[in-house]
């Protein structure tokens, strides 16, 4: 697997993350050599196996739908970076 | 203050007086202050850990106290602990406050341990270094221009260095086993869902695992038992009913013992060789049956950890958008320049590679050739090594390849640093619970760590046999 400088933008576009140019260059080294190493998979015979999905041996553990505060309005709003009595506050976005 | 090595030891003198929760508190701080350059704490709860002491010292002599009381513990920084600090080592969740906590958190408060600090570890638990913190880097006890492994590092630094009796951190590919391997302590890996995750900040969902960090094994059981169990906050967890690990650690069976080949293969240093070779003969001269195991699929375990892993960490690290907590960019122009440069700059190098990584695994045109492929070969893992406990009781191989490196020796190849956990991810791709434990040291001192791995709940075999192991080993 060979990806270039352009699948490194539209990926970091999707993940939402920004790199400079010497980044973006270091993570394209590494991205190739990380997936050419990950290709190793391809050795093995996979046909008719099934994908692993769920490692909890637990199936569909379920409980009431019952309503209740786990985190009150104070709580929810602490750690928030820009806020105001009510709201976690964002730039603004519709026009 | 005298090394105390389980809380067994620390009961005697509590006992006869030679000893309190708050001299015990008392010495652990002043080993913190001896030890700030391995820089193994980001945070030191002194205040609130003295006064706690006093409490349960009350609660001692009222015969009221829990199963933990007189236990000294630090919690890797990515546990929910109420009103501290969280940050997972990472500048993305500066200055943020938990505001709940943990399961298993709650668990050790309710059992009368005392919690003195947080720890230093990997940037979201990723690394087998400690180097990539935004705390910086964390020192080995040992040999200073050593790293303490990761990403539990300055949890295991914590326990060598006698700064407090056990700690508690995680392994999602050997975080806990590897850096107890490096700094010559104990460090449990329970079956996966054995303790809940809810307050874990999560890596990778489907790895993800709470363990302890001990200097012996009666520890490391009672901590599993105090922290296993259902809980209504966690659907993955197990119901399944958590045994009296603690009563039961006398192991007096005969154990069938398999061992891989790869355990003395070419990446294998010569020191780590020749002492898990004189552990597998100990056993063999102790009348258990020792055999070589036949595990072609060993190869394959890094790629298929680094894939499966990768993947879920984009998933999971999405939430930390500059948003609701954390930091936020303070050059945002408008809601997507937020989150872009809040995550540029929030999150470290290694971090970000891995979310890359995970968000290419995972978009249209190449989730069947990695993510499908992976889990499928995660599938043929779990059967195959399920294959090997039905005949065998436990399998016995190094923890790592090499003892503790140097800092900034693996800093310009991303696949050699991955290759410390050659021996670890197995035990998580397939949910099996691990175990390291000291098994001597190499040509300069450095120690090495012996692994066992037994089939899903067989913690209790795991703990007694560990137990034994490290007694014969001593004699």
């Amino acid at each position: 697997m060979n990806i270039d400088q352009q699948t490194i933008r539209g990926i970091a576009h999707l993940a939402r993350l920004e790199f400079d140019a010497k980044d973006e260059a270091s993570l394209l080294t590494d991205f190739n050599k990380i997936l050419t190493w990950m290709d190793k998979l391809n050795e093995l015979d996979t046909t008719n196996v099934a994908p692993l999905i769920h490692m909890s041996e637990e199936v569909n553990v379920l409980r009431e739908d019952v309503a209740k505060v786990t985190l009150s309005h104070a709580e929810a709003l602490f750690n928030a970076p820009k806020k105001d009595s009510d709201y976690i506050r964002v730039p603004k976005f519709l026009g | 203050m005298k090394i105390y090595n389980s809380l067994n030891e620390i009961r005697v003198d509590i006992r006869t007086g030679a000893t309190s929760c708050k001299q015990l508190v008392e010495g652990y701080l002043a080993n913190i202050e001896t030890k700030k350059h391995l820089n193994a704490f980001v945070e030191i709860y002194a205040q609130e850990a003295l006064v706690k002491a006093v409490e349960i010292d009350v609660k001692i002599a009222n015969g009221t106290a829990g199963l933990l009381a007189g236990m000294v513990i630090g919690l890797k920084d990515v546990l929910c602990h109420k009103n501290h600090g969280l940050q997972a080592g990472s500048k993305i969740l500066d200055k943020f406050q938990s505001q709940f906590n943990g399961t298993a958190v709650q668990r050790l408060i309710d059992a009368d341990a005392i919690i003195i600090g947080r720890q230093n570890c990997d940037e979201f638990a990723m690394g087998s270094s400690n180097e990539n913190s935004s705390f910086g880097k964390v020192l080995n006890d040992l040999d200073n221009s050593k790293v303490p492994g990761g990403s539990s590092g300055g949890s295991a630094a914590a326990v060598q260095a006698n700064m407090c009796l056990a700690s508690i951190g995680s392994d999602t590919g050997g975080s806990v086993r590897q850096p107890a391997a490096f700094c010559g302590v104990i460090g449990l890996k329970p079956t996966y869902s054995r303790i809940s995750r809810y307050g874990l900040v999560a890596y990778a969902s489907s790895f993800d695992c709470i363990g302890p960090i001990t200097r012996s094994i009666e520890d490391a059981a009672l901590l599993l038992e105090v922290m296993a169990g259902k809980d209504e906050n966690d659907s993955t967890v197990s119901y399944t009913e958590v045994p009296n690990y603690v009563a039961n650690l006398a192991f007096d069976k005969k154990a069938k013992v398999g061992y891989l080949k790869e355990s003395f293969g070419d990446g294998v240093s010569t020191a780590t060789k020749a002492s898990t070779h004189q552990a597998l003969e100990l056993l063999r001269n102790a009348g258990h049956e020792v055999e070589e195991i036949e595990f072609p699929l060993l190869d394959y375990t890094l790629p298929a950890y680094y894939i499966l892993t990768t993947a879920e960490a984009s998933s999971n690290l999405s939430r930390f958008d500059g948003v609701k907590y954390g930091y936020r960019s303070p050059d945002a122009t408008d809601l997507q320049s937020m989150y872009k440069k809040s995550r540029g700059e929030g999150f470290g190098k290694e971090v970000k590679k891995r979310i890359m990584l995970g968000t290419f695994i995972l978009s249209a045109g190449f989730y069947d050739a990695y993510y499908s492929k992976a889990q499928k070969v995660r599938r043929l893992l779990k059967e195959e090594t399920e294959r090997i406990f039905q005949k065998f009781d436990f399998i016995v191989i190094p923890t790592t390849p090499n003892t503790a490196f140097k800092i900034g020796e693996h800093a310009g190849d991303p696949i050699s640093m991955y290759l410390a956990d050659l021996f670890t991810v197995h035990a998580n791709l397939v949910g099996i619970p691990a175990i390291s434990i000291p098994n001597g040291n190499d040509e300069v001192g450095m120690p090495i760590g012996l692994q066992i791995m037994t089939k899903s709940f067989g913690e209790q075999n795991l703990l007694a046999f560990s137990k034994y192991m490290m007694e014969i080993s001593k004699n």
